[in-house]
Formats: structure tokens, C-alpha cells, sequence
């Protein structure tokens, strides 16, 4: 018998709609589903493969509880009940005494409103997903500058860009969107500009490259900024209408408001109005806002337009093309050819579409008019410890020639754009059993929204939120388990994984982190005293677990993707999706999102169980039908309200998967057309997203060139308020919490050694991949079984190494012995290879003298979570200091020909440590 | 040897246009290839040591990758390689016993497994490398241009077509009839200048290849290089000082 079910892929983070054919209740055939959303039918070699990930023999099999050393991969078998019993008592315990004693890390997660809500209920701030490993300056730089961010709730307008920049992005999210977005552009004629190291991915096909120096982006956006602000090729009516560049800058240095806005009685902020020549309120219509000038505030002090202060730094010499080229690795005549093809399409060849629209002053325009340079940016911005500033730099660029949500440029997807920034700040533990009083990740807006103690000192435990990290709103999740080894029994009592590879491809230093998990303290008690891991895969992470808890493949799984958590929608309007089980698993395992609601009921979790221990909800998908975030709102937006036609409002409707499943698995809501663009002063659309729950305030969102809240951090740096950073951090506080966005040398390359390591090494996904999922499924591992160190062939000419040559890659954390490529479309001064191919032997059941341990490598072993001790201080996170960004992507290296007698395997290798059952009992909880 | 057919009056002549300007190399054709002509677990293309030290298998589809020499820098093609079809099959007229053949009515290229006895003579024959050795059926296999898929009543319309060219996320794939000059595909090649590959040997293969372009935008630089200048300039200023409208 044939049937075909519709669902959404879980190969990467897409989240396409796909058409699984079944015969026989056997898996034939997954394609595309035409009428999806976010793919349209496309389908990439990553969700074609789907069928031999749910066929995959590293899938779990059963519970497990450790039998022997952890590490060892010995296990027994055991019951759910009895997995159940475990971690039900121990999670008991541990939220009795301190719900911080459990450390609750997700990966690559797209359930993140449950896990979320489950360490909110409990009362843990210990938990993140792998945000801060992945994106997170994006994220934050978008959504404290923008109220959107590039890839998840923005994307450029495909439909009518003439020029498309794309910065670090080489096959990334959102894969098959960008993927279908760029054939747009050529079969428009559009031209596509890739800035990154790298040609490899989508670089492919642009029209022009430019091989950029790693962790120097933000210095070319300030030239190329500096180019327009010289010219006077700049959108200053964009400007005054939808951003704070008109509002006046408070300028009295050493007192405590220095670097604020200026602001009425009312808290209005002010700007100078020069038709009546008065102060008047910034948001006020019918005003011809000053620019530039200095201007006396009420109470006699001074104050200047923020823009002016945006262009007095950029028109310094200093962020001329000609300063910056050498450094960028970029030609000063190309820097001012690009900024001349940007002002050209952006001013010359404006958009204009017949469509009228109401703006929030209630303004009536007859077009939307809009500048068609769009950009996207992600992996190759985010992974330096300076890229909430680039990114930053990059949004003030688009807000400088008015291509934000604009026809042509980058638009924000629905339910994006939201206030600046949006969410609350993030919750603290109030008492022992109780839940936290916000969500475990937040948005802080000044240092009374930090998570520190009475001496400035992390709360928790990955030091998110601190002095440290001000802004980590997606978490540290490279410095969980660090941070656990340092801390000791006393800190961490269990650390809980899900989906996570922590121990190895999502590890810095997996070497350090697999001996920290498996380390005793003097008594002979682990340091990090309990691990809990769940997954559906043998991963590297396993061995390490003290009880495992096998989850379901993705096609054997209610899920939703929710608008609660990371939506699919677009710029056309809001989106969300679910999964639905396809195939019975016959195997002991459970979907997690079961197991954790059912563990949230055991421990009467408020919102999953009653007092008297009884669950609420019976499954998942019981869950997602029925659990109300707020009244009226729930996981699904869809067919919501008694009759299913309720839009993102509504009660919970019984039938509602039913409806999504007949649906074809997802739900979308078109916006009418005058709610297309400017939807951050888009009267109607902004009613629209206050009715459907996703805004509470339907006013203009401003977009912010001046960063207002960084100025709050440093002026607690500087002395002021009630809350200060500890004196070892003011310093790096002051300089780094620039309300204008900065260029730095990135962290680690400072304290580098450069005459020692001359290079950058960096990662790139491979296409056909995804982490580690992709390097053990049987076709995909045929594609690229073996990573390749690639170096530029002029090095290689020095360096007298040839393709196949192996070479040493050395870093101040190590050295890494591995194979060569040479090629030329790249940085000359940038070796990189590809992420996640490399495995450790015994996992993910690959057998004996597979390529992926023997020949392939994780750049990972070479790259630290500490940067280099400087004098006696505490050693500081490889993080971004405004965001805690893992910064992955500043390691310096230098190449080291290896001998003609070396042992042609990669190195380091650590052994084999596969999953086995034992009969023998003794397990050590 | 076996014969090629003799071509019907307005016989189709069904094949790919692939445009190497769009495509970026994911291998996702390459995969849902290998998937459609598979069907998972039922085996049919096989994979050779799936978890072992030479992941290996019969794949129709392949994508290249390579660095083409440009001004400055480089280019990189991506090229995806299957069987094209060829009008002069010398696949087929190499075949002893008539496995290999070329269809009248729509010229595409198959083999019948039932009579193919392995001797690979076809896959020595052919200059593109599109035939893959089954080592376990002990056959010859190759791109059948889904032909399973394109003539199924059961499809609908819309997804008559071969699965590399569903699937392929930036639709640089196209499918039809290059015989009619009327298709898309064909005005297609007409209007990019589509290449039939080592054209020199004269097979005529029908797939066709669209050559990679570079867009341009003509601008002059705002300023020239020599003027950098420190400090606002004139420029800025008197776009300041024009009156806006808030």
C-alpha cells in the first residue's frame, strides 16, 4: 500500500515541507512539498537523505545507564520506567534544594518554547540552547538595533534586490530559501557581491568575490559607510523618519547620563526641530529634524544629533578605504567601487511600487519606495569575537541608505519586527521549588536586568548575562561544561543534554571538555556529578553520559515549529509548522518532547502537572494543542478558537492537528499588500501583529543607529549607578559597550603570537551537510567521507606543499596533523576546512578505519573556550565580550610541512569509545 | 553492436538544461537522484560499505566542483554530470547484446538490466563518465531521466518531471523537449548560449549546459581615491542642510 504523509525536515534548520512516501509502511521516497512555504518544493541533498538518517544504525536502541568509567561507552540496558525513576528523583532532589544545580543545555533544538518553558517551571537559569555556539551576535545586533536579525526573522527581497551582499555566508541558513532566493537574483540580472574568505557555497556563483581578511568585515563596512557619508549619498529622510539618528545624545562627559538620550518631562525623546528652532519631541510630525549641531537641552547642557556622532567617527581617515584595505585584504579601489555600486542602486535606481500604505504618524503614501540593496549576513559575522559589532555596522550601513524593510533591501519576516529589544529581561531563581520569574534567556536593557551577585560576580553558571557577557541572550553553551569542571560538586550537581554534541563537534577543545566530563575530584567523585544525555544518535556525546534517553528520528515525532520560538515565517507573513509521526519506531525509544513533559508532570511543574504529582498533559502533542502561554496564545497560531478559524488567537481548538495535518502540515496567514514593507511604521500591519498576540504595543518601532542601552553598561563602567562591573571588567566594559558600533582586533588574534601563527583558520559547511548529523548518514558520507586543510596556493608554493601533502596545524592550543588542498579563491592569508566531518572512532557506528576518524579532523581540537592568560586574572571566555558569542573563528594558526615518513593519519586521535551493552550490573548513579 | 533507432518525424528529444551560472553545488540532484532511483531500503542503486573504511555506491548523478582561472581571483563551476542523452550513443552501438539502447519516440538512453551482462564495453565508450557499474547486480546503470516519473499517469503534471530537477533549491535544472524549438528549454539555450559539452567528438549529446555570467553595475567612485579627507565633508554638509520632512 502507498501512502504519502506531509511533515517538516529536521535535516538542518530549515524547516522545509516535505512528502514522505511510504510502502508498505516502508520509507521510499521524501521530496520537496510544492506548496510549503519556506521550500516550495525544493528539496536539498540534506532532506533527500532523510531516509537514511531514519534508517541510520546509530540510532539509539534503548534506555542506558553507565556501567564502569564515564567515558568508557559501557552501558546496560534498562527500562524507561526505571530511566524515568532516575532522573524524576534526582531532578526532585536537585529543585528541592537549588534548581541551579541543574545545567539544562539543548542543541541544535527546535522545540526551544518547551525545553524553555520546562527550565522556567523548574526554576533553573541554567539553561541555552546552542545559540551562542551558532548566531547569537546576530541575533543580538538585530534585535537591539533593528527589532528583526538576518536569517530567522529577516530576509532579503529576492523579488526586487539589484544588489545582494553577502557577508561570511557560504552554505548556511536558511539553506534552501537562499537557495531558491538566489536563482531570483540571476534570472533577474541582479548582481550578487560575496564578502568572505572563502569561495565555496553560494560564493560560487556571485559575480564578484572579495576574499576578506577573517574578522575584519566590520572595518570594510566602515569604509564603505565612510565612502557614502563623503559623498552625501545618504537616506536622511529614512533616517528621520524610522531610526534615533535626529535624537540628541545628552554630551556631559563624567556625569551619569552622559551618552543618553535627551528626553522630555514625560520621557519623550527630544530632537531639534528646525522650522520652529526649538526642542521638540523626536517622534513629533510635520518637524524638520536637525542632523547635525550642537544644541542646548533645557536644563543648559549640551546635546547633538546622534548622527552626527555616527558621522564625525566614519568620516575620519581612518575608515577610509585606503586605511583599511591593507588590513581587510581588499583593494582601496574596490572598497570605492563597491560603495559606488551601492549608492548607484540604492539612489539611481530606486523601487517603486504601486501601493499605498498608512505609516504610523497616519501619514498616507501613495508608493512604497524602497533602495534594492539587500544583504545577508551570518556564520563568518557571528563567529568573531567582534561580530555583534560588525553586524551592528552592518544594520546602521542598511539604515544609512534606507534598506530596511524596504522594497529591493532586507525585510523583516513576520512575526518580526518587535519592539527594540523585545522580550523581557531574563528570569532569576526566586526560592527553591519555585519557578524562575522570566524566561531562562531574556533581553536585559541596562545592568539592573544583569544576573549577578552582590559583587558583580555570574549567577549563572555559564556566566550569561554577567559583567562577563552582558548581552548573551541565546547563553555560553561552549563554557557549560567548563564552567561545571571548574566549579566542582558543589557547583552543577546534573548536567542535562539534549540534541547535543558538547563533547565534540559543539565543543571547543573536545580533547579538554571529554576529560573534564570524565574527571574525578580528590574524594573520587566526578566533577561534574551527573549526565543526562538525550538523543536519537551514538554521538561523541554519549559515552560520557551516566543515563541516556533515546529519542525518536524526526519522522517518528509530533513537533511544532513555533511562532513562540523560531518562526518560519516570512517577510510575506507568519508561518508555523508541525511533524507528525510517520513511521513507528521499533525500538525502545520516545520522543523527548514526551519524556520531558512527562518528567515536568512527575516533578509538578507549574504548567505541566498538579500539585499532587499528576501530569497534565498525556503527550507532546496533547501539549501542543492545548498549553496556553497566555491566554489565547499557544505553540500552534493556527485554527486556533472553538471552530478552527481564529488566527494566531484563540482558544485551544481540540482538532487542531487535525486541521494542520489536512492543512498539508503548516499554517500560514498571507499579509494583504500594504503590509509588505516598512512594517516597522506600518500602521496596518503593526494593528494587525498587536491582534494576532506578537506585539504588545502596535506604536512605531524606532529603528536604533544609536544604541542606547550599551551606553547604560558603560556608564555603570565609568562609576555611575547602583550597579557597577567588578574592577577587573570596567575596563573591557568601557571599551566594548560603544553605542556606535566598533572595530577591534578580535580577541584571541590580539593576544596572539603573530609572527608565531601568521594565519586564520576557519570552518565552512559543506553543502551537503549538517554538523554531525550529516557526516555518518550512508549517502552523505559518500559526497565528503574526508575534510581537506585547504590552503591558498601561493602559501603552498611557499610552504613547498602540494594537494595530498600532510601538514601540521599548529595554534597556541595545539597542534592538529591533517591533509592539504590547495585552491585559489580565497584569503591568502586564511587556511580553513570543513566542519564536522571529522569523528571519533566508535561513534555514530561507523566502522573500523572509516575516513571520517582516520583521515578527516575537527579544527575544533586547536581552538580554546579560554582566551591566553593575561597576567593573573582569571582567564577570560574565547567569547565576544558584548554577547559571549563562542568565537570560533579567531584562532590564528601557522602550517608545519610534515616529513616524508610521517604516519598518514589525522592526529590528535582520541580512542575508540563506542556505546556497548554489558550484562553486568553496578551502575554508579 | 546495437543500432540507434530510426528518429520518428517529431519525435521528442527529452533532456536537461543546466545552468551553471546558478548552480551552486549542494549536491542536492546528485541525492534525490540517488533517492527516487533507490527507494530507500528496497535497495535498488547500491551503496558499498555504508559504515565502512570506502563509503562507496552507484550514484547517476554526480556534481563537479573546480576552480575556473579569472582576473584576479577565480571562479568556481560546478558541474553536475549525468548521462546526456546523446543523439550518436556510441554507449549504445558499442553494446553486444542491445542492454544499452536508445529510445525513438523521446531519444532517451536506457539499459535493460535483464539483458546487460556486465562487459562495460558501454561505459569505456562513453567520454562522460555517466555510467556506474551496479557490482552487485553485475550491471551497467546510468541516468534514465526518470522515466518512471515523467510518463506516470498517477503524478500530476506539475511533477512529471525528473526528481534532480524537483528538487535542485536554485531550479538551475530545466527539463523538456530540446526538439521543439518552441519549449522552454529550448529557447532556453537559445537565449543564454547553451553548450553541448566536448561537442568536438561528436556524439550530440542532448543535455545542454548554460555558461556562467557576471552581472555588472556601472557606477564611477563618488570621490576619488586622492581626496580622502579627514572630517565631514561638503557633500554630507549640504545634504544636511536641506530641510527634511519628519
Amino acid at each position: 500500500m502507498k501512502t504519502v504523509a506531509r511533515t517538516t525536515c529536521y535535516m538542518c534548520a530549515c524547516r522545509c515541507g516535505i512528502k514522505v512516501h511510504l510502502e508498505d509502511g516502508r520509507l521510499r521516497y521524501i521530496e520537496g512539498d510544492r506548496d510549503h512555504p519556506v521550500n516550495r518544493g525544493v528539496l536539498c541533498a540534506k532532506g533527500s537523505a532523510g531516509i537514511m538518517t531514519a534508517i541510520s544504525p546509530a540510532r539509539l536502541t534503548t534506555p542506558l545507564a553507565r556501567v564502569g568509567p564515564r567515558g568508557s561507552g559501557g552501558f546496560r540496558a534498562i527500562c524507561w520506567d526505571e530511566a524515568m525513576e532516575i532522573v524524576t528523583r534526582r531532578l526532585a532532589a536537585i529543585r528541592a534544594a537549588d534548581p541551579n544545580r541543574l545545567a539544562f543545555f539543548t542543541g541544535r533544538d527546535q522545540s526551544q518554547a518547551l525545553t524553555s518553558h520546562f527550565a522556567r517551571m523548574f526554576g533553573t537559569m541554567n539553561y541555552a540552547a546552542h545559540g551562542g555556539f551558532c548566531s547569537v551576535n546576530m541575533a543580538a545586533a538585530g534585535l537591539y538595533t533593528a527589532g528583526g536579525a538576518f536569517w530567522e526573522f529577516g530576509e532579503p527581497d529576492w523579488d526586487h534586490a539589484r544588489l545582494f551582499l553577502l557577508f561570511g555566508v557560504a552554505e548556511d541558513h536558511d539553506s534552501n530559501p537562499i537557495k531558491l532566493g538566489l536563482g531570483k537574483l540571476k534570472e533577474r540580472g541582479a548582481k550578487i557581491i560575496s564578502i568572505n574568505p572563502v569561495r565555496t557555497g553560494y560564493s560560487a556563483i556571485a559575480d564578484e568575490f572579495v576574499a576578506i581578511r577573517p574578522g575584519t568585515d566590520g572595518l570594510l563596512v566602515f569604509a564603505l559607510i565612510h565612502c557614502l557619508l563623503q559623498a552625501g549619498e545618504v537616506d536622511t529622510e529614512f533616517l528621520v523618519r524610522y531610526t534615533n539618528a535626529h535624537h540628541l545624545v545628552i554630551d556631559a562627559p563624567s556625569e551619569a547620563d552622559h551618552g543618553l538620550i535627551a528626553r522630555d518631562g514625560n520621557g519623550r525623546e527630544l530632537s531639534f526641530d528646525r522650522n520652529s528652532n526649538s526642542l521638540q519631541e523626536a517622534a513629533a510630525t510635520g518637524i524638520d529634524p536637525a542632523l547635525a549641531g550642537e544644541f542646548t537641552l533645557p536644563d543648559g547642557r549640551r546635546a547633538r544629533p546622534a548622527f552626527e556622532l555616527l558621522a564625525r567617527r566614519y568620516t575620519r581617515k581612518e575608515y577610509a578605504p585606503e586605511a583599511v584595505a591593507a588590513r581587510c585584504g581588499i583593494d582601496a579601489a574596490d572598497i570605492r567601487r563597491i560603495a559606488a555600486e551601492i549608492a548607484e542602486v540604492a539612489f539611481n535606481q530606486p523601487v517603486v511600487i504601486q501601493q499605498p500604505w498608512t505609516d504610523t504618524s497616519g501619514r498616507r503614501h501613495a508608493t512604497m519606495t524602497g533602495r534594492p540593496v539587500a544583504m545577508h549576513a551570518m556564520r563568518g559575522i557571528s563567529a568573531h569575537s567582534n561580530g555583534f559589532h560588525t553586524c551592528r555596522a552592518l544594520h546602521v550601513l542598511q539604515m544609512l541608505l534606507g534598506a530596511i524593510d524596504t522594497p529591493g533591501s532586507w525585510r523583516y519576516k513576520s512575526p518580526y519586527p518587535k519592539p527594540i529589544p523585545c522580550g523581557g529581561p531574563p528570569g532569576r531563581s526566586t526560592s527553591p521549588g519555585s519557578p524562575l520569574d522570566g524566561p531562562p534567556l531574556g533581553c536585559p536593557l541596562g545592568p539592573e536586568d544583569l544576573l549577578v551577585d552582590e559583587q558583580g560576580e555570574a549567577l549563572r553558571l555559564d556566566r550569561a548575562f554577567s559583567w562577563e557577557a552582558p548581552l548573551a541572550i541565546h547563553g555560553l553553551m561552549h563554557m557549560a561544561i567548563a564552567r561545571a569542571f571548574e566549579a566542582g560538586p558543589s557547583g552543577i550537581d546534573t548536567l542535562f543534554l539534549f540534541m547535543a554534541n558538547m563533547a565534540w563537534n559543539s565543543a571547543m577543545n573536545p580533547g579538554e571538555t571529554t576529560r573534564m566530563l570524565s574527571e574525578c575530584d580528590e574524594h573520587g567523585k566526578y566533577r561534574i556529578p551527573f549526565v543526562i544525555v538525550a538523543d536519537a544518535f551514538a554521538s561523541e556525546t554519549v559515552a560520557y553520559a551516566d543515563l541516556v534517553l533515546p529519542d525518536t528520528t524526526y519522522l517518528e515525532r509530533y513537533d511544532c515549529i513555533s511562532l513562540l520560538d523560531r518562526p518560519i515565517g516570512s517577510a510575506h507573513g507568519p508561518a508555523d509548522a508541525i511533524r507528525v509521526p510517520v513511521l513507528q519506531p521499533a525500538r525502545d525509544v520516545r520522543p523527548f518532547q514526551d519524556v520531558l513533559i512527562e518528567l515536568a508532570g512527575r516533578l509538578g511543574l507549574e504548567d505541566f502537572g498538579d500539585a499532587g504529582g499528576q501530569p497534565l498533559y498525556s503527550s507532546y502533542a496533547d501539549y501542543i494543542v492545548r498549553h496556553e502561554r497566555a491566554p489565547g496564545i499557544g505553540p500552534l497560531a493556527g485554527f486556533r478558537g472553538v471552530d478552527a478559524r481564529a488566527t494566531a488567537k484563540g482558544s485551544p481548538n481540540a482538532d487542531q492537528l487535525e486541521r494542520y495535518v489536512e492543512n498539508g502540515g503548516y499554517w500560514k496567514h498571507e499579509l494583504p499588500p500594504e503590509q509588505l514593507y516598512y512594517k516597522h511604521a506600518n500602521r496596518a500591519y503593526l494593528a494587525g501583529a498587536k491582534a494576532m498576540g506578537f506585539i504588545a504595543d502596535d506604536s512605531q518601532i524606532v529603528l536604533q543607529l544609536y544604541c542606547e542601552t550599551l551606553q547604560r553598561f558603560r556608564l555603570a563602567a565609568e562609576g555611575h549607578g547602583e550597579r557597577r562591573p567588578p574592577q577587573r571588567l570596567r575596563a573591557r566594559i568601557g571599551e566594548f559597550f560603544d553605542p556606535l558600533p566598533i572595530w577591534y582586533v578580535p580577541l584571541e588574534e590580539a593576544l596572539s603570537d603573530r609572527e608565531r601563527f601568521p594565519l586564520h583558520a576557519i570552518t565552512q559547511r559543506p553543502m551537503a551537510m549538517y554538523h554531525s548529523w550529516g557526516s555518518q548518514n550512508a549517502w552523505l558520507r559518500q559526497i565528503l567521507p574526508q575534510n581537506r586543510i585547504y590552503l591558498h596556493r601561493d602559501l603552498a608554493a611557499r610552504l613547498a606543499v602540494e594537494d595530498e601533502d600532510w601538514v601540521w596545524v599548529h595554534s597556541r592550543n595545539g597542534k592538529l596533523k591533517c591533509q592539504v588542498r590547495t585552491m585559489t579563491g580565497m584569503n591568502r592569508d586564511t587556511v580553513w576546512t570543513w566542519n564536522a566531518i571529522g569523528k571519533r572512532a566508535g561513534a555514530w557506528a561507523l566502522r573500523h578505519g572509516a575516513p571520517e576518524f582516520r583521515r578527516a579532523f575537527l579544527l575544533n581540537h586547536i581552538i580554546s573556550e579560554y582566551l591566553p592568560q593575561e597576567g593573573d586574572e582569571a582567564r577570560h571566555s574565547n567569547s565576544d565580550p558584548v554577547t559571549g558569542q563562542a568565537s570560533w573563528f579567531d584562532v590564528t594558526v601557522a602550517i608545519e610541512r610534515c616529513s616524508e615518513d610521517v604516519f598518514a593519519e589525522v592526529a590528535p586521535r582520541l580512542g575508540a569509545n563506542p556505546v556497548r551493552l554489558r550484562q553486568d550490573s553496578g551502575v554508579d548513579r | 553492436m546495437t543500432m540507434l533507432p530510426k528518429v520518428p518525424p517529431g519525435a521528442k528529444k527529452l533532456g536537461l538544461v543546466i545552468d551553471l551560472d546558478t548552480c551552486v553545488g549542494c549536491h542536492a540532484c546528485a541525492v534525490s537522484c540517488k533517492e527516487w532511483n533507490s527507494g530507500g531500503e528496497a535497495g535498488l542503486l547500491p551503496d558499498y560499505d555504508k559504515q565502512g573504511p570506502e563509503p562507496d555506491g552507484v550514484w547517476y548523478n554526480r556534481v563537479h566542483s573546480y576552480e575556473a582561472p579569472e582576473q584576479g581571483c577565480s571562479r568556481t563551476i560546478n558541474l553536475p554530470r549525468s548521462c546526456l542523452h546523446c543523439e550518436d550513443a556510441l554507449c549504445v552501438t558499442v553494446c553486444p547484446t542491445g542492454a544499452s539502447y536508445k529510445r525513438a519516440e523521446d531519444g532517451i538512453v536506457l539499459i535493460d538490466p535483464e539483458i546487460c551482462i556486465g562487459c562495460k564495453l558501454c561505459s569505456w565508450a562513453c567520454p562522460y563518465g555517466a555510467r556506474e557499474f551496479d557490482e552487485e547486480a553485475g550491471v551497467m546503470r546510468k541516468c534514465t531521466l526518470c522515466v518512471d516519473r515523467i510518463y506516470d499517469p498517477n503524478l500530476p503534471e506539475a511533477e512529471r518531471e525528473p526528481a534532480c530537477v524537483a528538487a535542485c533549491p536554485t531550479r538551475a535544472r530545466h527539463f523538456g523537449d530540446l526538439a521543439d524549438p518552441e519549449s522552454g528549454v529550448s529557447k532556453l539555450v537559445a537565449a543564454r548560449g547553451g553548450k553541448t559539452l566536448l561537442e568536438e567528438l561528436g556524439y550530440r549529446p542532448t543535455n545542454k549546459y548554460l555558461p556562467a555570467r557576471t552581472a555588472t553595475i556601472k557606477a564611477e567612485p563618488r570621490e576619488a581615491a586622492a581626496e580622502a579627507r579627514d572630517g565631514v565633508g561638503a557633500a554630507l554638509l549640504k545634504l544636511l542642510d536641506r530641510a527634511l520632512s519628519r
